[in-house]
């Protein structure tokens, strides 16, 4: 084993460098944040709690754009990591600047959708569909915000030739905000089952 | 770097992660609800696995990153489970309803 370069890359002592073995154990933590949100929802729901069909008033086609820009940006980060691995920091940047992009149109859209709903009445304290709502979207929004200034600082940090393997691990990160909204969308947006 | 392994054809996973978007959001229309169910939550754990095997590379991972992984939605499980029986069961000897019953908040107290 090389013991060269960071220590995020060389050092392991389960077989997966400890630089993304750290970002699955956050993303394992992150399965009960987003997980217990969800269960809380699904047990409300089944219980017929009053409220749920305000579900048939969000925007299904705002939810449904919002899903393609997130999975246009997954792509986008994954290609910057294939294009780093090549020693390509300059196309990695690029690939990392159109993911950021996306996630402006991401919270674009969603502001537009925020801003309808409230100005319809439908704020956090409404009802107990509208405060799961804005929890389980907003904390989502904050990971989104998170993640586009991480790799905004990556991206900077690759085209000086440093810490190539950061692409990766944000790439792991972007895609898992990718995968909360993939359930987020039918929960909230679809199945007003 | 991370090791070395064929990279998928990431176009096509996301190409194929489209044309599930557009099954999802075209199920509802039928209005079949147990269909919308399907559509909406079956397809959604066919696109969370394409993600996670292609572009996270998980299929690609040691198996500790899997059982971490299972672990973790094994323990949401036991709390679903868990919390399950208090939400959903409302009648029964044991059963008090708080609500109703003011004095029993403050027995608890």
């Amino acid at each position: 084993m090389s013991t060269h370069g960071p220590i995020a890359t060389h050092r392991s002592a389960t077989g997966v460098p400890s630089g993304r073995l750290a970002i699955w154990w956050l993303l394992a933590s992150e399965i009960f944040i987003f997980g217990g949100l969800v269960v809380c929802f699904v047990l409300f729901k089944l219980n017929g709690t009053p409220g749920f069909e305000d579900a048939s008033l969000t925007s299904t086609a705002a939810g449904a754009i919002n899903t393609f820009v997130l999975l246009t940006s997954s792509l986008s980060i994954v290609l910057a990591h294939a294009a780093i691995e090549k020693g390509d920091s300059a196309k990695s940047f690029t690939y990392i600047w159109y993911t950021i992009g996306g996630g402006f149109v991401f919270l674009g859209i969603k502001a537009y959708e925020y801003t309808g709903k409230i100005l319809h009445g439908h704020t956090l304290t409404d009802n107990l569909f509208w405060s799961f709502y804005y929890t389980m979207t907003g904390l989502h929004a904050l990971h989104v915000i998170g993640g586009m200034v991480i790799m905004a600082l990556i991206s900077f940090d690759i085209r000086k030739g440093h810490n190539y393997q950061r692409v990766e691990l944000i790439g792991i990160y972007w895609h898992f905000v990718d995968l909360v909204w993939i359930f987020l969308f039918p929960l909230l947006y679809i199945a007003n089952f | 770097m991370s090791e070395t392994y064929a990279h998928p054809n990431y176009i096509k996973i996301w190409f194929w992660l489209l044309i599930l978007l557009a099954l999802s959001v075209a199920g509802p229309m039928l209005e079949i609800p147990a269909l919308t169910i399907l559509t909406a939550f079956g397809i959604a754990v066919v696109k969370a696995f394409l993600v996670a095997a292609n572009f996270m590379h998980l299929k690609f991972e040691k198996k500790i990153i899997w059982f971490l992984l299972i672990l973790s939605m094994c323990l949401l499980g036991v709390f679903f489970f868990g919390a399950a029986p208090d939400v959903m069961m409302t009648e029964g000897d044991q059963w008090i309803d708080c609500i109703a019953d003011k004095s029993c908040v403050e027995q608890r107290l």
